[in-house]
């Protein structure tokens, strides 16, 4: 915290397995406060592995996580410090289908960070405003499109106010014409200068809002630079065949 | 066949009119309308028994069912041990057991309502354990991921989020055991309880009109779990009506 420039994650020689099969390789990564990260790379790379390890959805087998200074293991109290700066949107948004959206919005803030209800459902609506749906506040999830409840999970995911975002494909369960709704809203996080990993092939966002490309294969991280290097000069074969396959696509 | 049928019934009707004494239980006359009243009392233990019962099984069946939802093997086999014994032991011994063999072996002694709800509520909560375990099991994974994104704790994961899923969802099964439940109360007659079934047959040792009693004793059931029944769904419309 000391020094800004420190990394607020840092990977270090990170494996993980699944049974035999070896889903991330020594993978480094630092990410500096503020760094937007898209992290790119066909199906099966590992990309989700290396974002879920960060929030410890899975548990590293060896090398080291840390998290805004703090070594992410099994101890809960770590845990909770970290998840409590990281927070995380599905591509299959994963709100409570049970509860409205202002209840999807406040049950973290009521039951985690101890707000009284009327401080939560404040938060909740400001946080609603921001992602331009605080007129759906008393909808169930399942009443909206699927633009607007993934602009709800991020909603969910800043009510904890965390440091740093966490996205696994954000737009890939969402029909074409809602993608840019969500893009924006992300967008507009990243000039706020929220610390964002997001995992997307939505290479037109990546050049616009990254300020780190990372493209995994087979689990381990081929090529990292910034957008406008590895795009136009991409130095391994692997990903030069997976921008033509993504750009023709 | 139908037609075979519809000729067994009429005989069987033929056969016993002359048989059928009705008056024991027609409301009509001071000694039926007695009769009637004695029977129906009984109505008031088989519900309290059926529903203590089940109140306390559904408890113990949760709180069964989620060490076999752990990861750790120790939990899951208890779960397992628990379900496997329990289900295996008739309902009727189970009763017997409690009843007469429990406050020798603990010095105990329970009246005859709560050896009832305890033998019914224990024999029940392995089936209610199975239930729960299932129902909990059919809530996405995604639900228990985004839980602990915002960090909540494993108690609050389950009250908020995973429980409220899970009991919609096994609301009908739920609705069967309370239903299962009400019938399975007829066997604490053995010891005594003064519920339907036992007023029936306290009624056919004075009246020796077995045919009748036990009679309106399968429509006092019928009506009963029929009643239950449409109770059940109407919860559960309601229910849905609010949410997936
Ligand atoms: N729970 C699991 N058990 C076993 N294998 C798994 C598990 N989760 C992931 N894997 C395997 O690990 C590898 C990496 O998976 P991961 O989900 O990280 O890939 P991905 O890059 O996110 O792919 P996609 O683009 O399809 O989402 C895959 O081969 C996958 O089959
Ligand atoms: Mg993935």
């Amino acid at each position: 915290m000391s020094d800004p420039r420190a990394p607020i994650i840092s990977m270090r020689n990170v494996s993980k397995f699944f049974d035999d099969f070896q889903a991330l390789r020594d993978v480094n990564l630092d990410v500096r406060l503020g760094e937007r990260v898209v992290i790119c790379g066909p199906s099966g790379s590992g990309k989700s592995t290396l974002i879920r390890c960060i929030n410890r959805l899975e548990a590293h087998e060896t090398g080291e996580i840390i998290v805004d200074g703090t070594v992410l293991t099994d101890n809960p109290k770590n845990l909770d410090k970290i998840r409590g700066n990281v927070g995380m949107v599905f591509q299959q948004f994963n709100l409570f289908p049970h509860l409205t959206v202002i209840d999807n919005l406040t049950l973290g803030p009521r039951r985690v960070l101890g707000l009284s209800d009327a401080d939560a459902k404040a938060r909740a609506m400001k946080y609603l405003e921001r992602v331009q749906i605080p007129d759906q506040a008393d909808k169930f999830p399942r009443q909206l499109s699927g633009g607007q409840q993934q602009r709800v999970a991020i909603a969910r995911s800043l009510c904890m106010e965390p440091r740093i975002l966490l996205f696994d494909e954000p737009t890939s369960a969402l029909d074409p014409e809602m993608i840019a709704e969500v893009l924006e809203v992300m967008t507009e996080l990243a000039a706020s200068g929220m610390t964002m990993i997001v995992v997307t092939h939505e290479m037109g966002f990546a050049r616009r809002v990254a300020d780190t490309m990372v493209f995994m294969d087979k689990g381990e991280i081929v090529e990292i630079g910034a957008p406008e290097d590895v795009f136009t000069a991409p130095k391994s074969k692997r990903f030069g065949t997976f921008l033509q396959q993504i750009l023709n696509h | 066949m139908k037609r075979l049928t519809i000729c067994a019934a009429l005989m069987l009707l033929a056969g016993c009119s002359g048989n059928w004494g009705w008056y024991v239980v027609d409301p009509t006359t001071p000694k039926g309308l007695i009769n009637l009243k004695f029977m129906l009392n009984g109505m008031y233990y088989t519900i309290l028994l059926s529903v203590t019962a089940i109140s306390i099984s559904v408890v113990v069946g949760l709180l069964v069912a989620l060490p076999g939802l752990s990861p750790k093997k120790g939990w899951r086999r208890f779960n397992r041990t628990y379900v496997e014994i329990v289900r295996a032991v008739p309902i009727l011994v189970l009763i017997l057991w409690v009843y007469y063999g429990l406050p020798t072996l603990t010095g105990i002694t329970l009246n005859v309502f709560w050896a009832g709800v305890l033998a019914l509520a224990l024999s029940d909560s392995a089936f209610q354990a199975e239930i729960f375990r299932a129902g909990i099991q059919s809530v996405a994974k995604g639900q228990y991921e985004a839980s602990q994104s915002i960090s909540l704790s494993y108690r609050d994961t389950m009250r908020f989020v995973i429980l409220p899923q899970a009991i919609r969802r096994i609301l009908p099964a739920l609705g069967n055991q309370l239903v299962y439940m009400m019938k399975m109360s007829s066997l604490v007659s053995v010891i005594g309880m003064q519920e339907l079934t036992r007023k029936a047959n306290e009624l056919i040792v004075s009246e020796y009109r077995p045919l009748e009693i036990y009679t309106v004793l399968v429509l006092e059931y019928l009506v009963l779990i029929l009643i239950v029944s449409a109770g059940v769904r109407w919860v559960e419309r309601r229910l849905q009506a609010s949410e997936i």
